[in-house]
């Protein structure tokens, strides 16, 4: 990790918009974050559980068949090989380790999907914490396999009620507990939104993609690539790959989910594409992209991949977004389910909904790739195997 | 009547409710017999769909609002014809973005509110709407939390305008039984150079009384009347109102016969 302190604000994008009484926990985390990413002994061990725990660092795997099928190199990240099955354990632990430090008791975490509270579920019993995870009633029902893992794990689901009862929402409730537990409880957010500092404190634990992929791809091509490619929901490991590379001549693609189309309802959008239909808001804390009725009510989002399905994205992406650095585009339901499938015949690799909307665009676009080109493989698909049936069979 | 004349004519009680809950149609004769039970000040809420400092009951009544059909220009119409009571607006800060801060300000204005209350816009995020309400003569009246130290106290006050809004807990909106030790705490650490009115879980008569006994120069209830709106009660909700006024009269008047005995 790199020494200059974190960022507030990203261009106009950014800040902390919370309520008084979250104030104070977050500027204590900031402060915490600040001092322990150059803690030798919080960095050492991080490092060991990353290696040991989780299974870095992962490989970054020369895609031959599916190279020659899009007659262009491709490299796959293959962050679906770690422990849980996708980056969210990079994010987890770095976050779980700090609140060890920082000496909470307790964490709360939100999810949609379940991913990244199983990935919290996971550091919990790892690092002795009481663990709670508030889930919307929604996403329990179509979950039921992870709420499960996620008990086992010796979490505690707390279903949320409110609103549309889905991941939004429980980011809602997540802060709304933090405003009167932040003295023992640590909020672990799982993506780089929110208020200031998770922003850059979740860039700055998922950066570690980039960083190998970096050192991976000089290796063994002895130059950089043309284009990353990454999914993005609210843009955790798009940002963790895209990062060390922000300074070099190197295209960077985040490719949202185009769910079922550009349109919507009065209160629901028909997909996920915040940074690419979106307009400037403040949701969960921040000012970034947002999906949003004309009166400023949030929009439900919708993507096939319950982890792209979030109408808010990370303030960083809005701005680089904005200023040409990242390039954004969409992939639908119909693109990530073909990618999906392609890449499990291909290479044997069944990679996650989210993932595979990157797969897909990169097959339908392969004119954007350049020469040489890496496809963050986020997670593992293990989890959408019913998703996916379900949508065969309609 | 502006709010620093609210406060140098009495105690206010400040009464929170949801503009749309259960109907826009029905808003302006619940804010209007609100008024008539003792209210001071009305509070009136613009219901958003992600209200991240509020507890359940708040929440609910602005997800029936919403479903209701109530929107930010509904709200300016509603509030127009609100009368008899100085108007607060309290809102999320993305409604008052969405329209613009100056055009916000300016219907604030034109439908005679003259303060208003952003419960996720800290002093840091607060200077571009601070000047537009200050463009148009409204106070953006600031929270102060327990937590708060006394440093930042002090920059929050010299922000102020109105009152400055003092949070009773840690956490959400709602009752709760008793009100902390602490919060006498924090209207302490608060200088009395700005009127400092006190809410969050303020649900009984006896709560206001305290809080009055306590240095608190204003009282703020909002989810014990959304509750009672909820359940449509409506002479509950007078009855509350008319209570708290006079447990907080009384307060007043004994307070001011001890000054004269001394």
């Amino acid at each position: 990790m790199d020494e200059i302190s974190c960022e507030v604000r990203f261009g106009r994008y950014g800040g902390r918009f919370v309520p008084e009484t979250l104030v104070q926990p977050l500027l204590e985390l900031a402060e915490a974050f600040e001092r322990l990413r150059v803690d030798p002994e919080f960095l050492r061990e991080l490092s060991t559980l990353m290696r040991d725990f989780a299974g870095r660092p992962t490989p970054l795997y020369r895609a031959e068949n599916l190279s020659r099928a899009l007659g262009r190199d491709v490299y796959l990240k293959r962050e679906d090989l770690l422990h849980g099955g996708a980056h969210k354990i990079n994010n987890t632990l770095g976050q779980g380790l700090l609140a060890k430090y920082m000496k909470k008791k307790r964490l709360i975490a939100e999810t949609g999907a379940g991913q990244h509270g199983v990935a919290t579920a996971i550091v919990g019993a790892l690092l002795g914490f009481e663990t709670e995870i508030y889930m919307g009633e929604v996403d329990i029902e179509r979950q039921r396999m992870n709420v499960f893992r996620m008990e086992l794990l010796g979490a505690r689901v707390i279903p949320v009620r409110s609103g549309s009862r889905t991941l939004k929402d429980a980011i809602n409730e997540a802060l709304r507990d933090w405003a009167a537990s932040y003295e023992s409880t640590h909020y672990l957010l799982g993506t780089v939104a929110g208020p200031h500092p998770y922003p850059s404190m979740v860039r700055e634990f998922q950066r570690v993609i980039g960083d190998e992929t970096r050192s991976q791809i000089l290796a063994e091509e002895k130059r950089l690539p043309d284009s990353i490619v990454a999914c993005v929901g609210g843009g955790s490991n798009a940002m963790g790959i895209f990062t060390p590379f922000i300074d070099d001549d190197v295209r960077l693609i985040a490719v949202e989910a185009g769910g079922r189309g550009p349109g919507g309802g009065d209160r629901s959008a028909e997909h996920g594409a915040s940074l690419a239909f979106g307009d400037p808001g403040v949701l969960h804390g921040a000012m970034t992209k947002i999906l949003q009725d004309p009166y400023g009510q949030i929009l439900e989002s919708y993507s096939i991949a319950a982890g792209l399905d979030y109408p808010g994205v990370g303030p960083e992406l809005a701005h680089l977004v904005e200023t040409g650095r990242v390039e954004t585009a969409t992939a639908s339901d119909r693109t990530a389910i073909m990618g999906f499938k392609a890449l499990s015949k291909l290479e044997g690799i069944i990679p996650a909904l989210e993932s595979a909307h990157a797969v897909g665009y990169a097959m339908e676009h392969p004119e954007m790739l350049g020469e040489l080109s890496v496809i963050n493989i986020s997670g593992r698909g293990d989890k959408d195997l019913h998703t996916v049936m379900a949508y065969e069979s309609v | 009547m502006s709010l620093s004349e609210v406060f140098g004519r009495c105690k206010p009680l400040i009464v929170y409710i949801c503009a749309g809950d259960p109907s826009p149609d029905e808003t302006v004769e619940i804010a209007e017999r609100i008024a008539r039970a003792g209210a001071d000040v009305l509070e009136l809420g613009l219901p958003h769909s992600d209200p991240i400092a509020d507890g359940p009951v708040i929440q609910a009544a602005s997800q029936r609002a919403i479903a209701a059909g109530m929107n930010t220009d509904l709200y300016f119409d509603i509030a127009s014809r609100i009368e008899g009571v100085p108007k607060v607006f309290m809102g999320y800060y993305n409604m008052v973005y969405r329209r613009g801060l100056e055009r916000f300000a300016s219907d604030c204005r034109a439908s005679g509110i003259c303060g208003m209350i952003v419960p996720d816009l800290p002093m840091e995020e607060s200077r571009p709407l601070r000047e537009a309400a200050s463009r148009h003569g409204i106070d953006l009246i600031n929270m102060i939390a327990p937590n708060t130290p006394d440093k930042r106290i002090r920059e929050i006050i010299a922000l102020s305008s109105g009152f400055v809004y003092l949070v009773a807990r840690a956490g959400v909106t709602g009752a709760s039984a008793d009100l902390l030790e602490s919060t006498k705490h924090l209207i302490e650490r608060v200088p009395p150079v700005i009127p400092r009115a006190v809410g969050f879980g303020v649900s009984r008569p006896e709560h206001a009384a305290e809080l009055l006994r306590a240095g608190a120069d204003g009282v703020i209830v909002g989810s014990a009347c959304v509750d009672l709106i909820g359940r449509n009660e409506l002479d509950r909700l007078e009855d509350l109102i008319r209570r708290m006024k006079l447990a907080m009269t009384e307060v007043s008047v004994k307070s001011a016969a001890s000054i004269q005995q001394s």
